[in-house]
């Protein structure tokens, strides 16, 4: 690796941010509001869903507790803007829109999450499986109760007035990060040694794999990421409530991670899409009301029924979800020269 | 050690590239898009913002809000998930109201025509909605949501892109805070858990009250806390405070140490569909006082559900569902015509939120959001099934409360209470 | 003492309704290694179901309640053939996420469905049209007994004693325990898999149905998201016994039961969080469940 090499990396990251800044800038917000909030949650749930596929698709622990990461997230990096004493400068550098402590702040609540991670990695020693699920559940459900009871972040009533900060150009930064640190870290060894654990964890430890470490160290970066996505949602909806984060909403990332594909980054990423947009994109349904003898689509709650069906049905005919455990550009490749498929490519970004 | 370079480096560059951009204010007084950020980022604003809109001028938005003979209205309400029941009450009433402003020649000349979208009762799913009625089909209108948390989250989108709000049933003091776009047609919480104490106290002469709180509704938890406050500042005494969730069925062992304490009353703020269950049980245990609570018992599925046991407990409503005549009659009798059944609180309010705006569009007299806001703000002894309704300041509903008996599985007109 | 006992009794009548639910989770995952989570909403048809049998058959037949039982657990019983058919078939050799979410997909669609037909609001259940309540013991110092919660205890009792036979006296019990230990040497010694996965949905989802009248008779309320809780509970309280032991989901039943009752007598406000924290507790001591046996791994 020369020095060329990584000048042209970080020049296309650079790139990168740059390109985000400028669609934020020109772009995002000249677009209708109804995308705008759709491309956000979009955003959102790919940060989420990143977080658990390292988790759940790479290490193959079964989590179902990630609405609790999220929740510590979003909750921290919402009592950091809004609570904790910034200097001045900091809340107005460079600009009111990008203050320096919104990135600090969405730091310090991945790691509030990241250590709550670590707390419950720590029963996945232990636990496989189903029983790894509902323990990581049931520490979803507990965060919920300690904030519906925690009065000084708005108990029920929720935390309001959150300054709407997250925008365009933090989400996706978020997500770029995200995916660039995901797809560096899988190809490298410690990721070959988190991939170890999921596809026989007895012969990766006689491998000499410390398969405790990874298993410990995947959740930790699971629930930075989820702890981000939960500040970023807040930042946007300017509301947090407790009930937002029960366990139907570790369920939504879930399906996000199966329906993408587990340890496919490029599936998840596409699949948070579909799935946020798919919900949504249904509303439209609602023109149907006029036609006759299709009223019944027009109802609102048929939206849901639909959305239900095709969930079953990308089961059954994708049942290894969208990409399996491959990358997309793997399965472009293999298709444009014809080849028969090959495990995932090294290559990657610095 | 490089991901922490690349991390650094980003900020760097966020930092670089954000120095050279011109600050930019917020974008207000246009058209549904656009806008920038709401609020500074330091956040805790409680006065609201103000839209800064031409009451006179031509409003293209408004215009655009016209489909043929009809004018677009949005609504965002629970359809589906474990509130759907409330939801689906508000807009039975809404549907009705809207029948009734139709049949009279409409408001400006047009039918008025609902466009009900479903937030599933989330936050996020309220926010995606309302965006979608405001962007996508330009409603002049919006109404919505029974839960406070949904309220807020699409409270900003309507203030920052001017377009009014009335929601039918959030109690929550901060939804009208956002600004001057919001309104709503409902009591706050403090109102009735303040009505609620003076009727235990005064009426009912209790001494002792226990709380039963449900933990998971900021409805439940603000009437409780105004109850305490009102309770024991006319020398009462709070001897238990229990919570349930939404999702319970049962309540047997909080009934248990509740019945420990022997209170007088129990006050227990919650919704119809857990009132009878929780009646029920208690009165298995062998617990004999009364319960009392407020609008959310409005429902026939209240005794349904609780039947005798419902004996003797009382709660504050918006209106006397027995009247034989007048406005709550005829919106009674329509409602038992469209769905079956009698009214729910919700609907009452549903209902109300509908006329209320019609009244004040007509009295706008134009299709101008601003004038419209204008003609809410300024409602004044508007007379609705939930009471006469005037716009405070607040822009909250200055009305009075009736409070209601149950007395062999029917209600019973008690009092009607005015703020005090 | 008087609480105590009072305590305890909640425990025990919430836990047998829960022991009985868990029964079918247990069922469906030891012969197919599947979390069904479309269970708890198999309940809520099953007390649908009861409601509208109960509701015909009341004052018009003898025994109304029993008649609505068989009813609803019978209809049910051909819904879960149907689900596993139509849904989990397909998938059944996918990964087992893949049916999970499968699972999932199936429990939105029937909340959905039924909200929309059946519209959202909550519904009374005919209690005392089905069995009427009256108080059977009611003496100083002793809490109130209930004869209709007696009924829903017996009946749950019943039910699992007839599932115990099944699975331990049956040609069809020991077919079920042959696929749930290998599904290929069972079909090598002429087991027809698909007969006995049809079967054991058959009899999981007759025992929800079963659960939910139970439920509905007990509290008296039907409601299209009402089996999301009692299922997730349920569901609880199978892998806390163990999951895909039988015994271990009656005795888990029981502990969520009582762990439930005694921490909303105790701590209501933080009524979930202990549950959940001794849910963790114990399976940090016993990883696979109470009475689960951990598996063996052959290399």
């Amino acid at each position: 690796m020369n020095t060329a090499h990584y000048l042209k990396k970080w020049g296309i990251l650079l790139g990168a941010v740059v390109l985000l800044f400028c669609i934020e800038e020109f772009a995002f917000w000249a677009i209708n509001g109804f995308w705008q909030n759709l491309i956000i949650l979009a955003g959102i749930n790919m940060v989420a869903a990143l977080g658990l596929n390292l988790i759940n698709g790479y290490c193959g622990q079964f989590s179902l507790g990630h609405a609790g990461f999220m929740a510590i997230g979003g909750y921290t990096t919402a009592f950091f803007t809004m609570r904790f004493a910034w200097p001045d400068w900091m809340m107005h550098m460079p600009t009111d829109r990008y203050p320096i402590m919104f990135p600090l702040s969405l730091i310090l609540g991945g790691l509030v999450a990241a250590v709550a991670g670590l707390i419950v990695g720590i029963p996945s020693l232990r636990l496989k499986g189903d029983y790894l699920a509902i323990v990581t559940l049931a520490f979803g459900e507990i965060v919920r109760v300690f904030l519906l009871n925690f009065d000084y972040m708005g108990a029920a009533r929720g935390l309001t007035d959150i300054p709407k900060i997250s925008s365009f150009f933090w989400v996706y930064g978020c997500v770029l990060l995200a995916t660039v640190v995901v797809l560096n870290l899988i190809n490298s060894s410690p990721g070959r040694a988190i991939i170890s654990v999921r596809e026989d964890e007895l012969a990766a430890e006689v491998m000499g794999v410390w398969t405790t470490y990874y298993k410990v160290a995947s959740f930790l970066m699971g629930a930075f990421l989820a702890g981000v996505a939960g500040g970023l949602m807040g930042h946007w909806l300017q509301i947090l409530t407790p009930e937002k984060f029960n366990f139907v909403l570790s369920i939504e990332i879930v399906v996000i991670v199966v329906v993408g594909g587990m340890g496919s980054t490029s599936g998840v990423l596409l699949a948070a899409i579909l799935l946020t947009a798919l919900p949504e994109l249904l509303r439209f349904t609602s023109g149907m009301a006029a036609v006759p003898g299709l009223s019944l689509l027009g109802q609102p709650s048929m939206r849901m029924i639909l959305y239900s069906l095709m969930m079953i049905l990308l089961m059954i005919y994708r049942p290894k979800g969208l990409c399996g455990n491959r990358e997309i550009w793997d399965i472009l490749k293999n298709r444009a020269s014809g080849t028969p498929s090959e495990p995932r490519k090294k290559q990657a970004m610095p | 050690m490089r991901r922490l370079a690349i991390c650094l480096l980003l900020t760097l560059c966020c930092l670089a590239l954000g120095c050279t951009r011109p600050p930019d204010g917020d974008t207000t007084g246009g058209g549904a898009t656009g806008g920038t950020t709401t609020g500074g980022t330091t956040g805790g604003t409680t006065g609201g913002q103000t839209s800064k809109g031409d009451p006179n001028a031509k409003d293209e938005y408004a215009e655009k809000a016209v489909d043929g003979d009809n004018l677009k209205i949005g609504v965002y309400l629970s359809i589906t998930g474990a509130s759907a029941t409330f939801g689906e009450g508000s807009r039975a009433g809404m549907e009705i109201a809207v029948d009734e402003v139709n049949k009279k020649g409409g408001v400006l000349g047009k039918k008025l025509k609902l466009i009900v979208e479903d937030d599933e009762g989330k936050p996020d799913k309220a926010a995606a909605a309302g965006q979608k009625l405001i962007t996508q089909d330009n409603v002049l209108v919006v109404l919505g949501e029974v839960i406070s948390s949904n309220s807020l989250a699409v409270a900003p989108i309507c203030q920052k892109n001017e377009v009014p709000m009335i929601s039918p049933s959030s109690t929550n003091v901060k939804v009208t805070q956002v600004g001057d776009m919001i309104f709503r047609v409902c009591f706050l919480d403090d109102f009735q858990g303040q009505v609620m104490a003076r009727y235990a106290a005064d009426n009912l002469k209790a001494k002792t009250a226990a709380l039963m709180i449900e933990k998971s509704s900021d409805y439940s938890v603000g009437l409780a806390d105004s109850f305490q406050k009102t309770f024991e500042a006319k020398g009462g005494k709070i001897v238990a405070t229990e919570s349930f969730t939404n999702a319970d069925t049962d309540f047997s062992s909080v009934l248990t140490k509740i019945k420990g304490s022997n209170p007088d009353v129990i006050f227990l703020p919650s919704y119809y569909n857990s009132v009878g269950l929780i009646a029920k049980q208690a009165r298995e245990q062998g617990i004999t006082v009364p319960f009392l609570g407020g609008d959310g018992w409005e429902s026939p599925k209240l005794i349904e559900l609780g039947g005798k046991a419902l004996d003797g407990c009382a709660f504050s409503t918006h209106f006397n569902v027995n009247e034989t005549e007048g406005k709550v009659a005829d919106f009674v009798k329509a409602y038992k015509a469209k769905t079956g059944n009698l009214p729910d609180g919700l609907s009452a309010l549903g209902y109300d939120d509908v006329l209320l705006m019609a009244d004040a569009i007509n009295r706008a007299g134009k299709l101008n959001r601003f004038a419209i806001r204008d003609a809410i703000a300024s409602t004044k002894d508007f007379q609705g099934v939930t009471g006469t309704i005037t716009i405070n300041a607040q822009r909250n509903p200055d009305k009075p409360a009736t409070i209601m008996q149950i007395k062999d599985g029917k209600l019973e007109f008690v009092t009607q209470m005015a703020p005090e | 003492m008087e609480v105590v006992l009072q305590v305890l009794l909640n425990g025990l009548i919430l836990g047998s309704v829960y022991a009985l639910i868990a029964l079918g989770y247990t069922m469906v995952y030891g012969v197919l290694r599947l979390i069904n989570f479309a269970h708890g909403d198999v309940l809520m048809l099953g007390a649908f179901a009861g409601y509208f049998v109960g509701n015909a058959v009341a004052e018009v037949m003898p025994f109304p309640l029993l008649v609505t039982l068989i009813a609803s657990m019978a209809i049910c019983a051909a819904i879960g053939v149907l689900i596993e058919r139509l849904a989990y078939k397909p998938v059944r050799s996918a990964p087992s996420l893949t049916s999970l979410i499968t699972a999932m997909g199936v429990s939105l669609f029937l909340e959905y469905t039924t909200a929309l037909v059946l519209g959202p609001t909550p519904r009374g259940f005919p209690q005392d049209k089905l069995l009427p309540d009256s108080t059977l013991i009611h003496a100083a110092g002793f809490p109130d007994v209930h004869s209709r919660d007696l009924v829903v205890m017996a009946t749950a009792l019943v039910l699992l004693g007839v599932l115990y036979y099944i699975v331990a006296h049956t040609r069809m019990g020991k077919a079920m325990r042959a696929v749930s230990f290998d599904k290929d040497a069972s079909r090598l010694m002429g087991i027809n898999v698909d007969r006995v996965i049809s079967f054991t949905f058959a009899v999981g989802a007759a025992l929800a149905a079963g659960g939910g009248v139970l439920y509905a008779l007990k509290y008296g309320r039907v409601e299209p998201y009402m089996g999301i809780y009692p299922g997730l509970k349920a569901f609880i309280a199978a892998v806390l016994g163990g999951i895909g032991s039988i015994p271990g989901a009656m005795l888990g039943g029981l502990l969520i039961g009582f762990t439930e009752a005694g921490a909303s007598y105790f701590f209501s406000t933080y009524r979930d969080a202990v549950v959940f924290s001794v849910l963790v507790l114990v399976l940090l001591v016993r990883p696979a469940g109470i009475l689960g046996r951990g598996m063996v791994e052959k290399v």
